[in-house]
């Protein structure tokens, strides 16, 4: 089966497909820039993936631009000599959710971006291009003022929890401006994808990315290796996957607003919602013998089928949380002294959101219908429609735990719909793929999006002429995200930064790889 | 001398009971209820370590503190028991020693220019500010209704001979305890369990003390506690019962006062930042109404 068409200018493919390289156009680069440009004038449009990676003696360009309406991807390339010093005029500039990916290429290849809109480096990767750049030489926008001072936070963080630098601009308690800098955590992920040679090495790697979404990246990864190698599984494992990552949802959400609550010093609201995520986890645990999901996925199968006695606990796990959770959500979003706290701080309208390119919670909370399971089905999702929630539009903290709960609400509903149509399904459970089973296609390129409980989860990987895995990419959805945290600080006390942080959640490491 | 053997036995108990009353609403068994003293005493043992930024000023900051606190409760009586020491104005003594040692702490915070204790610092000192009127309008209104001014004699006079006064007890029991939650920096204005700099106030404060010196703080804030709760007692407790009973509805009293804040503290969040001074400036507001219905009991106008 064809997954892919081709035009001139670019190559079409669904969530999940794979198209040989060689079929996606090169194009001189001043025509990929008006082409990329013109596909995102559309709204409904949006830049998941741009990177580079050497290839022959040339740097080749991928560009993956997914159409939210049509539900596909379109692959744009272009190629550049290795040898010489590359100078490209920036498409951030007129696009500027592309900075993220456009700061990547420039500190890894050493390519210049001209009148890049914000040319920093991102990560200080190991690997590149310019060593003399080191992270203490970071440069931070800077106002000279008498009146103003500027509060540093971190790397460590009070809690001790992941590496990350903030520098506020103030003038008094009032934030002018918050610059985020991040990178202390850089491990060298992907190129430890390259590194480690076997599936269940990748595999397990693929759950480290960011251990708050081991589900997430991991399904990521095992649905891009079957569209690569052309593993089919069967409905029952989909749905297992699909079931796994919405228990990482509520798991992660409810562990939030547990979070949200403490950051409010409400104790009941903290107590109770980090008590209801302790059965969600431990349920996991049941499952698979980790609470963090670790282990569940696998490619081509699975060594933990969701038997009928768990089926069964899994029923009386939701029917237990269900009531408990919504007694401890209208008591919290009913209180006068958090409503307070949450309604109007750290407000972003939906044109700064769409100006970022925001993804997942951060889009939805503003009224943007960004979900890839509704516009790119992948999944289960695509044999029981999700229907993405879309009445939150204003954009601050309150909108943020609002989002939390109605996902919450929703994941329960819809893994029990699941459950129902688990129970029509005879497949036999199968086992993991061994690596002598794995052939991946040569010369191929594959997209595999995945909505965790962040937002949009992207790999991809390109593999060689004998099947191995030439470059390997992944993308957080923190990466875009941590732009609307900025934003939500601006004219806001300093004092609301951490529940604001804890509104958006975002992961470090996610970032940092 | 008798009202400083009951402070100093009060505070005690009185922060393990907040602690253990937080968390029992919570679901859990919590601590023992002496666990904020041995926190304190393991503190004591340990030498204080000094940044090479600081000076001498962060060096006396502490003890200082420590020294007003202690030397604020000697005035502090328990009814008509005297306490330790007594004059005409002695509550503005009262309210100054306090406040010298919060001078002390504020300046030897900004002593060690880390960004975030200025910060805390701006923000105790322009609390503490706020709250200062409401302290003296309701001293005042003490003063005023029982024609008396000292500590002790206000308190050793005030007795309630009608309804109307009843309004007084009430009121003026309501203000002491906004006063302390504000003084003691509890919810709704200050989270004291917060990790977060950017949202603190005492505690960032006090970030940079450590070992002996953050001990004697703390043991400092757990007396001042006492000595608010104990002014608020002694608006309640009816003069007329035997001094042991007395000294036994006052131990209870504390224990309630305490538990009184932990469940504030377990069914509420903290205040917005930028609404503390708000919330403050009407406690003040308050304690103006305490003074119009004593000028109506007294017939002053």
């Amino acid at each position: 089966m064809e997954t892919f068409t081709e035009t001139d200018q670019h190559v079409v493919i669904k969530n999940q497909g794979t198209v040989p390289l060689r079929l996606i156009p090169v194009l001189p680069y001043n025509v990929f820039l008006s082409d990329v440009l013109a596909l995102l004038q559309n709204s409904k449009n949006h830049c998941v993936n741009y990177y580079a990676f050497p290839y022959a003696d040339k740097l080749k360009f991928i560009c993956c631009i997914a159409d939210d309406e049509a539900g596909n991807l379109k692959v744009l390339s272009h190629e550049q000599s290795l040898q010489r010093e590359v100078q490209l005029i920036s498409i951030a500039k007129d696009s500027f959710p592309l900075h993220i990916f456009e700061r990547e290429i420039s500190e890894n290849f050493g390519v210049e971006f001209i009148n890049s809109p914000w040319n920093k480096p991102l990560r200080y990767a190991f690997n590149r291009a310019d060593r003399s750049k080191v992270i203490n030489d970071y440069p931070f926008y800077r106002i000279k003022s008498d009146e103003l001072h500027e509060v540093g936070v971190g790397p460590i963080h009070a809690g001790v929890i992941e590496p990350g630098h903030f520098r506020f601009l103030c003038n008094g308690e009032t934030v002018l401006h918050l610059e985020i800098q991040l990178g202390w955590q850089h491990r060298g992920v992907e190129h430890t994808y390259l590194k480690k040679s076997t599936v269940l090495q990748r595999t397990v790697l693929s759950e480290s990315i960011a251990a708050d979404t081991a589900v997430g990246h991991a399904t990521a990864f095992a649905t891009l290796m079957e569209s690569l190698g052309g593993i089919q599984i069967n409905d029952r494992l989909v749905i297992e996957r699909t079931i796994g990552l919405e228990l990482e949802r509520i798991a992660m959400h409810i562990g939030d607003l547990s979070n949200m609550c403490v950051g409010l010093a409400y104790q009941l609201g903290a107590s109770v919602f980090g008590a209801l995520r302790t059965p969600t986890i431990n349920f996991a645990q049941l499952w698979c013998g980790n609470r963090f999901g670790k282990g569940l996925i696998r490619v081509g199968g699975t060594h933990y089928p969701l038997s009928p006695d768990l089926i069964d606990s899994l029923s009386k796990f939701l029917d237990n949380f269900e009531p408990r959770f919504r007694t401890m959500a209208n008591e919290t979003f009913a209180l006068p002294s958090a409503l307070m706290r949450l309604e109007n701080i750290g407000t972003v309208t939906k044109t700064q959101m769409e100006l970022i390119g925001a993804v997942g919670m951060a889009a939805r909370m503003t009224g943007i219908q960004r979900d890839i399971r509704q516009s790119h089905p992948f999944g289960a999702y695509s044999l029981v429609p999700y229907e993405t929630v879309a009445n939150i539009t204003t954009g601050d903290v309150w909108a943020r735990a609002l989002l939390r709960r109605l996902e919450i609400e929703k994941s329960i509903n819809y893994i029990r719909t699941l459950i129902g149509k688990m129970q029509s399904i005879n497949e036999p459970p199968s086992k993991p793929a061994q690596d002598r089973d794995i052939k991946l296609n040569p010369e191929a390129l594959t997209i595999s999006l995945v909505e965790g409980w962040r937002g949009e989860i992207c790999h991809s990987a390109i593999t060689d002429n004998e099947g191995e895995i030439l470059h390997y990419k992944v993308k957080d959805p923190s990466a875009h995200n941590w732009m609307a945290l900025a934003l939500s600080l601006r004219d806001l006390e300093i004092s609301d930064f951490p529940i604001n942080n804890k509104s958006y959640s975002l992961s470090y490491c996610g970032h940092d790889l | 001398m008798l009202s400083l053997v009951l402070i100093l036995l009060a505070s005690i108990y009185f922060p393990g009971v907040i602690v253990k009353v937080k968390a029992i609403f919570s679901g859990r068994k919590g601590p023992s209820i002496l666990q904020p003293w041995y926190d304190i005493f393991r503190l004591l043992k340990k030498g204080s370590v000094y940044s090479t930024s600081s000076s001498f000023i962060f060096q006396i900051g502490g003890p200082i503190y420590f020294s007003t606190v202690l030397l604020a409760a000697l005035f502090v009586p328990f009814e008509e028991a005297t306490a330790v020491f007594s004059f005409t104005g002695d509550f503005v003594l009262f309210a100054y020693l306090l406040g010298l040692g919060r001078f002390l702490l504020i300046i030897s915070a900004l002593d060690v220019s880390s960004g975030f204790e200025g910060m805390g610092a701006n923000r105790e000192a322009f609390y503490s500010m706020l709250i200062e009127p409401a302290f003296f309008l309701l001293l005042g209104a003490l003063a005023m209704f029982t024609g008396y001014n000292s500590f002790h004699e206000i308190f050793a006079n005030l007795h309630y001979d009608s309804y109307f006064s009843a309004i007084i007890a009430i009121i003026a029991g309501y203000v002491l305890a906004n006063i302390t939650l504000v003084e003691t920096s509890r919810l709704p204005v200050d989270d004291p369990l917060t990790h977060l700099e950017l949202t603190m106030v005492h505690e960032v404060m006090v970030l940079d003390h450590s070992g002996f010196d953050l001990g004697i703080i703390k043991i400092a804030n757990n007396i001042k506690f006492v000595l608010f709760s104990t002014l608020s007692a002694n608006c309640f407790i009816p003069q007329s019962l035997d001094l042991s009973v007395r000294i036994g509805i006052f131990l209870l009293m504390q224990a309630f006062f305490a538990g009184g804040i932990g469940w504030l503290e377990s069914f509420r969040s903290r205040n917005k930042m930028a609404m503390n001074a708000q919330y403050i400036l009407s406690v003040s507001a308050i304690a103006m109404i305490l003074i119009f219905v004593v000028i109506i009991i007294k017939n002053r106008i």
